[in-house]
């Protein structure tokens, strides 16, 4: 196995509940509470969950955009979380984002080649003045642009464009990660197999390591390879992607997985699903013990007590990582593996579809 | 609830639906529609020659991307949209035989809600934030039905309950904000089926939700639609929810359907390429190893359509004839419609 560049070490954000005239601290958001995991070179770590899990603060706090409450996150056996001065900004040129949202994570002021080079400004020993206008333009046409759109804004790009540029600006000082913030869920289907297949392209000639944090279960598995579940700031399930989605053990990944549908309309009806009851507490007040206890249909006394801690499970291929006092596998997705199977002739190849698009940057359309 | 209050809505529900009884079972048939949109750039055609029809207790999904023209035909058939800058040079929409399109404006809005409603996306934004929910769904009965106050808010309760609101009756008085994204959806459908509507329209009901929430909202719909015997148009990006609960899909591209065909065989073998190239290019949960075939390209620009097939930027397949020559829809196999040159090439590929 590659070695480990990135690693969390139970790492807690807690955002203050404020009220009262004086302002009193009254109680505290959990966001993230208690997360580790490691990110080994090269690989793909794919973070899943709803709406408030925390994935989205775990990211910035791998970024360092977030100061934790408590907890380290350790890059190349350095401390990020202490590091500050020269060794903070040595750090930060290898671990980039990419935010969700390409209309509002540019600057609509700033033009094209402005806003990859920036980083250069902010590390100039990257890349000498001279050379910044030529790598600038060879990272635009590495992310698929036309290089000769550097002086352009991005009002006049569409938004599979505009993510594409965020992209070149976050591999702008060749980091060792990247993290990747809910990348193409703001796409449309044809526009996001363009940025996700650019994602796989630029990893492997790269080296990149991706943390993948998005909430859609299909695309997290196409371009994973290890993939965390969270649940109210918890990981609830860690393993490779194999393990997570084809042996479940914990109740919550498998909920997950029996909800997401699948585009075959044969399987109408056929696959399990399992429909939770109630929302998701509030993180503000989770719930004591297991997190997932007031949804769960496992549910006893032991978990209302005791919050059951990430640990290996025995499986059947192996054995990987599930916080559940009751975890067993419990099979959900039928997987096909169609690695070995051709694409139909009518279909263009991945790399000619990546041609073609740079043969036609049309204008954007119509808001 | 008292049964008198129960049957004089009901007398009063059977009243309204009288006006309007399909023929055949056919509930909906939108002909040649048109709408421009009249900007300061020039006209954007939204819509170029849309037709389509929708039976009684059918699921028609309109599957497009963003910019295909999917939303305004909903807002075109709900008579939403905002006249100007839209406008809507030609067609018609027959419901039930009448052309809504030619009504007085009057009779027309008597039609939203008994007989066509409507859920939005954005369930926060589509509910009045200053009025309980309780009172905007009892709202559809005492404007639509003259129920008073107290059997409106009783119908409201009734409905809440139907859609599995906890504590309806103690939530009936609750404000929009102090319910979580998916309860908001289900207020959203109570109200949409509150006057037992012969259609539903359904635009992206689930795309601000989360997974979980969104299995439950599906078969919430799909039980009500079975229960009240609605027709039900689905518009939504979503190939996954479509293939869960569609009968029949019809495919938009750039303002213009391409593709219409029963659900089963419309996935197994589409007779478009820009259908199997949506296809091809999602990732699926239930495979492993996947060779992501992404489309080329960008949707085009409403303002400067390319002549001839507007896919043809995009299409492996194009040739001389797609550049000069728009492909008409036509019946390519029976009971299936596509719209491109090549079709038989697609199919067998």
């Amino acid at each position: 196995m590659p070695e480990v560049i990135l690693s969390a070490h139970d790492l807690v954000k807690h955002y203050p509940i404020r009220s009262g005239v004086l302002r009193r601290v009254t109680g505290a958001v959990k966001a993230v509470d208690g997360v580790s995991f490691e990110l080994h070179e090269g690989e793909t770590l794919g973070i899943v969950g709803e709406s408030g899990c925390g994935k989205s603060t775990l990211g910035r706090l791998l970024m360092r955009l977030e100061e934790p409450t408590s907890g380290r996150v350790v890059f190349q056996g350095e401390d990020w979380s202490s590091a500050s001065g020269a060794a903070l900004r040595k750090i930060r040129r290898n671990i980039q984002i990419v935010f969700q949202d390409p209309y509002t994570s540019l600057n609509p002021r700033m033009t094209v080649g402005d806003i990859i080079g920036e980083p250069y400004e902010i590390h100039p020993d990257v890349v000498p003045e001279s050379k910044r206008r030529a790598r600038v333009q060879e990272l635009l046409d590495l992310v698929g642009l036309n290089p000769e759109h550097i002086h352009r804004y991005p009002h006049q790009f569409s938004g599979g464009q505009r993510q594409r540029i965020g992209i070149a600006r976050g591999i702008a000082l060749n980091p060792k990660v990247l993290i990747c913030d809910e990348p193409v869920s703001a796409l449309d289907v044809s526009v996001q197999a363009q940025v996700v297949n650019l994602m796989e392209k630029l990893q492997s000639e790269l080296g990149l390591a991706y943390v993948f944090i998005a909430h859609d279960l299909s695309v997290v598995r196409h371009i994973s390879d290890r993939v965390g579940v969270m649940y109210l700031g918890r990981m609830a399930e860690l393993g490779t992607e194999d393990e997570v989605y084809d042996h479940p053990t914990h109740p919550y990944t498998q909920a997950l997985l029996s909800a997401v549908p699948v585009p075959d309309p044969t399987l109408r009806g056929k696959r399990e699903q399992i429909v939770l009851v109630g929302d998701v507490p509030s993180p503000a007040n989770p719930p004591k013990g297991c997190r997932f206890h007031t949804r769960c249909w496992k549910v006893q006394d032991i978990c209302r007590t005791e919050e059951p801690q990430l640990i290996m499970q025995p499986d059947t291929i192996g054995a990987h990582r599930s916080a559940c006092h009751f975890a067993e596998v419990r099979k959900i997705v039928e997987t096909v593996d169609v690695s070995n199977v051709p694409l139909s002739s009518v279909v263009l190849s991945a790399d000619a579809a990546e041609a073609a698009a740079h043969d036609h940057p049309s204008a954007p359309t119509l808001p | 609830m008292t049964t008198t209050t129960q049957s004089r809505a009901d007398a009063k529900a059977a009243a309204a639906h009288a006006a309007y009884q399909p023929v055949d079972g056919r509930l909906l048939d939108v002909e040649n529609l048109h709408v421009h949109f009249h900007t300061s750039d020039g006209v954007a055609k939204a819509i170029n020659g849309v037709s389509f029809h929708l039976d009684q207790g059918e699921s028609l999904a309109i599957l497009g991307e963003s910019g295909s023209g999917k939303s305004v035909t909903a807002q075109a058939i709900m008579g939403i949209l905002d006249v100007p800058p839209a406008k809507i040079p030609e067609g018609h929409i027959r419901y039930c035989g009448q052309d809504l399109l030619a009504m007085p404006e009057e009779q027309r809005r008597k039609t939203r809600g008994p007989e066509i409603s409507m859920i939005f996306q954005d369930a926060l934004s589509s509910l009045n934030p200053v009025f309980p929910v309780g009172w905007q769904i009892a709202e559809m009965f005492r404007e639509h039905r003259g129920l008073n106050k107290s059997d409106a808010l009783a119908q409201a309760v009734r409905l809440m309950e139907r859609v599995s609101i906890p504590g309806a009756k103690a939530r009936v008085k609750a404000y929009p904000h102090q319910f979580s994204g998916g309860m908001r959806q289900r207020i959203m459908i109570a109200m949409a089926i509150a006057l037992d509507p012969a259609i539903l329209i359904a635009d992206e009901p689930t795309t601000a939700l989360d997974v979980t929430v969104q299995a439950q909202i599906m078969s919430l719909l799909q039980e009500l639609q079975q229960e009240r015997k609605m027709g039900l148009i689905l518009i939504t990006h979503d190939l996954g929810v479509v293939a869960d609960v569609a009968d029949r899909i019809a495919v938009m591209y750039a303002g213009r359907l391409i593709e219409t065909a029963d659900v089963y065989t419309g996935y197994a073998n589409p007779a478009h390429p820009y259908t199997k190239g949506l296809l091809d290019s999602l990732p699926r949960l239930d495979q492993k190893g996947q060779t992501l075939a992404a489309i080329p390209g960008l949707p085009p620009n409403l303002l400067k359509m390319p002549p001839g097939c507007a896919f043809h930027p995009r299409c492996p397949l194009a040739r001389e004839r797609c550049r000069e020559e728009r492909p008409e829809l036509v019946e390519v196999r029976p009971g299936r419609f596509a719209a491109c040159h090549y079709t038989e090439e697609v199919l067998h590929a």
